[in-house]
């Protein structure tokens, strides 16, 4: 028997080639290129009055210079609005260069191309653009207020308002025995891959393809959107995805400006340009996420058991909403975690301002929705004087209740129904990695010493896998060497390594004849994307689908040449044996050559081949259902999201003098149903869970009142290194697998950082015993809520 | 985020570099680039001509005598924390070496680069005025020596004019009867600190504290120094004298808001570092007292 | 006589060029370019060494670490005029004479130390000189070693795990020494 592979650590396929510095990354690609740089705007609201680019001409090595006045057709148009949602009544996306308004600092107004990137930036710095400058709307309150307007036409600067209820929570509420209010605040963070963006195109005027590669996390929505804008056939356009510096959400966001504008240059000029976005333009010209406003009224029991609750909610969308209402939606729908508040309503506002847009960042609106649950559970144990993990207990989906139906639509539109979890065995398992019962102890002799350390503790239920569908194609060559490809794209998951292993045991080849793209549309012309952490549980089935398909021809074929049963038969290490008489053997290789009726003697598997016979003389050589060579294709659509979930605890220690903020502890509790490599899966927790201090200490996007990204840098926007992370991250796994897909599999890329801001939050007031309500928090906001809190005792009781 | 053109030279001798500055006033000396070159690639700096004086021979040293140590323009943050004798003749220049970026960048950054960048947020600027140091300036004119007491005289903005190179700084060495301590608050590790503290406290055969002197980074627009003397005027040192110590010194400083911390936030750390950096500087001066006794 | 002066000029763009001998990886290549080209692109995008990756340019992320002389530094923060004449190291000289992948290298893709593996090139010639200067690094001291560099994709948590193997690796199969170390 082969090994199976699935579950196994296996070491990665893709390092060889990354550790060699032999990556191809996007601007590894075509040296020669073109190189694009883009006039941003440097004011967060003004109208163009007007464009002056003649200074640009005379500098020496520029190509073209573009400004809107130079698109055309449905490049002149706004960008599409990706995700259309009947409450986003006043949606709006920008131009691919600003028209007549721009909305927030570093909106692209136009585009330069030129020799070098050295170049075009000396005639950016050129072009003159008279503004009337406008007061910006800064801040999720001044949005709200509606004083002033980000959009003319957008009153009260409100994209959208969104309601669902499940029974009647202020009925509840006020029915309830105990009643609490929270007031909580998110701020902003950012994706911030290692790699920004990058695109590259090339129009190849002798086979009139335009061929473009992008740093993005879906490739055929890239296509499509540069085949409808360039007015080009789909046809026409390929779209490559190289290897990806990291995305985490932020590549999935399409066509960005410079999507477009640079095939449409390289098709104008007959040239390759490529854009690749600097550090700064990342910082002002893609997108950030997390920033919201939210109010919480709940009414619960004795035993902390949710009885109803309302939670109101203000979402900071950016200037535009080409995504939709993605965010806000999966903040108000996974906001109920593993809980059953029976009773619950939800009411969020997406609001504008003149700030860079809010798109899905590696968690996407979940981190938000943790955190107002979990500060909400928190504050319940406080307010009744009961272990925090008990009021949590109280309130679980038990494992006999799934599918558990919430009765709301998620983020796919689709019925918000969990498949699977274990939540108390997670609890338990937490609880004894963490020492959680011992903790009283811990925290009592550090404060006998001075010390203030604290615990804490978040829960979450994540969607993965939304549909609607991925492919899988999977073709044996003559060699037996198995080529592979999906759609939608890698960023560093290990894509290649982890299908390679679904396929080596599906098929019963060795791991190393196997060999995965992914991201090409030339290879896989139908696909969504990377995101939602969908890749493992959209392509990992449907290749499984497609493998298995392979499988039932290689049988097929088998069976005939060796004159038995399918069912007779077995591959073991890519050689297909009668089960029981190993002697009696036919390579993949050779099957893969009797598949193909036109047998040309080119290789030692075609001439092996001819020893056998197959097919049915009297019949067509290719038979009415069947095609020539060794392929299985095959998609796979889930009904519904698959529901991931994990709890997390830390143990913190703050400084007494200076409220520095230190981790002693970070113990993960991870549910992703069955893993296909170990290995893989805790990279992505350790991944998320750095990602997740940062956001919870350290980053932020600090916008002044003039709309000035303050910090956009690494000297100040603070992503931690390794000094900032835990020391260690212990993990423990339980797999409940899903009922939904093949392989009983659940998404893992977002997990590590969802429950980030609300676990810190957590383990902070457990240290220092007054209530945490606005994240991310630094050590000087610390020292200032001590000081607050220490001001209030000193002025005694008055409430 | 790539640099504005500018022409660029490498002379061999430090006549010439000089030669090439005076011939351009918006030309700038390259030394070790780790502050100056992203100035240039963000365009925030875009000078006419770079001097490079990496080729120029003989700046790269690092001397020491019983008097002090001499750091060449051309010497390494690394080097000059590497060598055994100047961390034995002035400590505190190497225990606050230790917290100037990442290794990384102290490979290429130089001290004296450091020194003449003027910023109020680093760490050697404050050492050198802490220390009653010097650097030597150099131009077609001759060269002079500008005390670091009248070096910096606004954010970013020294004395040295721009047709001058400083060819070496000159750190004093640490006093028989003295003990110096540096420590500093940063948001994350190898960052510009919130607020940092050195100190140099003497005492006299007795033990008996005769000078406590502090300088502060990041709390000032320029390195500051304070004679925190008086608050030790007993000649010991307890919780009530640095209180003491802590309140003559923020008197004299004027921390700034940012987006990393409140004004009060930073003058809550130089008071909290104060008090243990004088602390640590003090246990040094007694530790150095009681070793050589 | 100053080194260096501009040989000619482009006719693309009208700026001075100077002619300039790199150094790398034991290979010297000629390369005529103008003084503010950064010695990341130099590399980059000049002699076609791409393994050296771009991630901020403003000297904060360490991915355009190289080293000088053997010393890690941010090409990023160099010009590469600057750089003539020395021996640089890149990512892409790494690996063992023989071909096979050298000690770090093995260690992060034993350990799972790299995702995107953007980062990584920088990783990788940061801890091949750290190393070299302490061969038997504590984990704390491994910490220290990566603490310049950026990593978004892996919580920095099997990098330290590659750094302590790969000083394992290394006591096992001693390499040859790097270019332009010193003896």
């Amino acid at each position: 028997m082969t090994t199976k592979l699935f579950g196994q650590a296996v070491q990665r396929v893709e390092d060889d080639r990354l550790l060699r510095g032999q990556g191809q990354y996007t601007d590894d690609l075509m040296p020669g290129a073109l190189h694009a740089a883009v006039l941003r705007s440097p004011h967060a609201h003004a109208r163009i009055l007007a464009i002056d680019v003649d200074a640009v001409l005379d500098v020496e090595g520029v190509v073209a210079v573009y400004t809107h006045e130079d698109l055309v057709g449905a490049m002149a148009e706004p960008l599409p609005l990706l995700i259309p949602h009947p409450t986003l009544t006043h949606g709006r996306t920008q131009y691919a260069l600003a028209r007549d308004e721009i909305n927030y600092v570093g909106e692209a107004i136009a585009m330069v191309v030129a020799v070098d990137r050295y170049v075009a930036e000396d005639a950016v710095d050129r072009i003159r653009v008279d503004y009337d400058v406008l007061p910006p709307v800064v801040g999720i309150e001044n949005a709200r207020d509606g004083d002033l307007l980000v959009h003319d036409d957008v009153p009260g600067n409100r994209a959208a308002r969104m309601e669902q209820q499940v029974g009647d929570a202020e009925a509840a509420i006020a029915a309830a025995p105990h009643r609490l209010s929270l007031d909580l605040q998110v701020e902003r963070s950012a994706c911030m891959p290692m790699e920004g963006r990058a695109t590259l195109a090339r129009w190849d005027t002798d086979s009139r393809r335009m061929q473009v590669w992008t740093s993005t996390q879906t490739s055929t929505g890239v296509r499509a959107a540069v085949a409808s804008k360039l007015g080009l056939d789909l046809g026409q356009v390929d779209v490559i995805t190289p290897d990806v510096g990291g995305g985490f959400g932020v590549k999935i966001v399409h066509p960005w400006p410079e999507e477009l504008l640079v095939p449409m240059a390289a098709r104008a000029l007959g040239r390759p340009v490529k854009f690749i976005e600097d550090r700064r333009e990342h910082f002002i010209s893609s997108a950030h996420e997390r920033g919201q406003l939210q109010h919480v009224d709940v009414g619960f029991d004795d035993d902390g058991r949710l009885l109803g609750l309302s939670v109101q909610f203000w979402h900071d969308n950016g200037a535009y909403t080409p995504y939709g209402l993605i965010v806000p939606i999966i903040t108000s729908t996974q906001l109920l975690g593993p809980y059953k508040p029976d009773n619950y309503k939800v009411v969020f506002d997406s609001l504008y301002t003149n700030t860079v847009i809010v798109t899905p960042y590696r968690g996407a609106g979940r981190p938000q929705g943790v955190y107002a649950m979990e500060r909400t559970m928190d504050a319940i144990a406080a307010y009744l004087g009961k272990d925090r993990t008990e009021v949590r207990a109280a309130n679980f989906i038990q494992p006999d209740e799934f599918p558990y139906d919430h009765g709301l639509l998620f983020q796919d539109g689709r019925p918000l129904i969990y498949d699977s979890g274990d939540y108390p065995a997670s609890l338990e398992k937490l609880k004894a990695l963490v020492d959680w019962d011992d903790f009283e102890r811990i925290r009592d002799e550090a404060r006998a010493e001075g010390r203030k350390v604290g615990i804490g503790i978040a829960c979450y239920v994540e969607g993965t896998g939304v549909g609607p569908y991925e492919g899988g194609h999977v073709h044996v060559e003559t060699s037996g060497k198995v080529k592979v490809s999906t759609g939608l794209t890698s960023q560093g998951q290990g894509h290649q390594t982890a299908f390679a292993q679904i396929v080596a045991d599906e098929l019963g080849v060795p791991f190393e004849d196997v060999e995965v793209v992914t991201g090409d549309t030339r290879r896989s012309p139908y696909s969504v994307g990377t995101f939602a952490s969908r890749a493992a549980v959209m392509s990992g089935s449907a290749i499984a689908l497609a493998a298995r398909k392979t499988r039932e021809k290689v049988l097929r074929i088998a069976a005939d040449a060796l004159e038995t049963t399918p069912e007779d038969l077995e591959i073991v290490n890519g050689v297909v044996q009668v089960k029981g008489a190993p002697g009696s053997r036919i390579e993949l290789g050779t099957i893969a050559v009797l598949s193909n009726p036109l047998r040309y003697a080119f290789d030692e598997a075609s001439k092996a081949a001819t020893q056998f016979v197959v097919g049915d003389p009297s019949k067509p050589p290719v038979a009415e259902d069947d095609e020539p060579g060794l392929e299985g294709k095959d998609f796979y659509s889930p009904p519904r999201s698959t529901f991931a979930n994990g709890m997390h605890a830390v143990v913190v220690e703050t400084d007494p003098e200076t409220a520095e903020i230190t981790i002693l502890r970070y113990a993960v509790v991870h549910d992703c149903g069955n893993l296909i490599n170990p290995l893989i899966v805790e990279g992505q927790v350790h991944g998320g869970v750095a990602q997740g201090v940062g956001g919870a200490l350290y980053e932020r996007m600090a916008y002044n009142e003039h709309g000035q990204l303050e910090n956009a840098s690494f000297m100040d926007f603070l992503m931690p290194y390794v000094s900032e992370v835990p020391k260690r991250i212990e993990i423990d796994h339980l797999e409940t697998p899903s009922p939904l897909n093949p392989l009983g599999l659940k998404g893992a890329g977002e997990a590590g950082v969802i429950p980030s801001a609300a676990v810190f939050a957590s383990a902070i007031e457990d240290a220092e015993g007054f209530p945490i309500t606005s994240m991310p928090i630094s050590p000087s906001e610390l020292f200032a809520l001590r000081l607050h809190h220490e001001q209030k005792l000193q002025e005694g009781p008055h409430a | 985020m790539k640099p504005a053109p500018f022409s660029y030279s490498r002379p061999t001798t430090l006549d010439e570099a000089l030669a090439s500055l005076a011939a351009d006033p918006d030309a700038k000396v390259l030394a070790g680039g780790q502050s100056l070159v992203p100035l240039l690639s963000m365009r925030l700096a875009a000078p006419s001509a770079l001097v490079d004086i990496n080729a120029v021979p003989d700046l790269d040293h690092v001397r020491t005598d019983e008097k002090g140590v001499r750091v060449g323009a051309l010497a390494r943050h690394a080097a000059v924390l590497a060598d055994p004798e100047a961390r034995r003749v002035q400590p505190l220049v190497s225990l606050a070496l230790q917290r100037v970026a990442h290794p990384t960048i102290r490979n290429r950054g130089t001290t004296v680069g450091s020194l003449v960048h003027a910023d109020a947020s680093a760490e050697m600027p404050v050492v050198l005025v802490l220390l009653g140091g010097s650097i030597t300036a150099a131009s077609v004119a001759g060269t002079r020596t500008i005390e670091a007491a009248d070096l910096y005289v606004g954010p970013l903005e020294s004395t040295l004019r721009h047709d001058e190179i400083a060819t070496e700084a000159f750190f004093p060495a640490l006093p028989g009867d003295a003990g110096v301590a540096f420590d500093e608050i940063a948001r994350r590790h190898g960052d510009y600190a919130l607020c940092g503290v050195a100190a140099v406290v003497r005492a006299d055969e007795a033990g008996s504290i005769t000078s406590v002197r502090a300088g502060y980074l990041s709390v000032s627009d320029l390195p500051t120094v304070v004679d925190l003397s008086e608050a030790f005027a007993a000649g010991t040192l307890d919780d009530a004298s640095l209180d003491a110590a802590a309140d003559l010194a923020l008197a004299s400083l004027d921390p700034a808001a940012d987006i990393h911390a409140t004004a009060d936030y930073r003058a809550h750390l130089a008071r909290v570092l104060t008090k243990r950096v004088v602390r640590q500087a003090h246990d040094d001066c007694t530790a150095r007292r009681e070793g050589d006794a | 006589m100053s080194t260096d002066a501009p040989t000619q000029t482009d006719p693309d763009t009208g700026e001075d060029l100077h002619d300039v001998r790199l150094h790398v990886n034991g290979i010297v290549h000629q390369v005529r370019i103008p003084g503010r080209r950064l010695l990341s692109d130099a590399l980059r995008h000049d002699l076609g060494l791409t393994g050296t990756h771009v991630g901020c340019e403003h000297g904060v992320c360490g991915a355009c670490t190289v080293l000088l002389e053997g010393q890690p530094v941010r090409a990023c923060l160099m010009f590469a005029v600057s750089a003539a004449g020395q021996e640089l190291t890149t990512v892409e000289g790494l690996a063992a004479p023989d071909g096979r992948l050298g000690p770090v290298q093995q260690a992060f893709k034993e350990c799972h130390g790299l995702q995107c593996g953007f980062c990584t090139p920088g990783f990788l010639t940061t801890i091949t000189a750290g190393l070299r200067d302490n061969p038997d690094p504590t984990e704390d001291e491994a910490r220290e070693m990566i603490g310049g560099n950026l990593c978004r994709c892996t919580g920095y948590q099997n990098i330290v795990s590659a750094v302590c193997r790969a000083a394992e690796i290394a006591r096992l199969e001693p390499s040859e020494p790097l270019e332009g170390e010193q003896p």
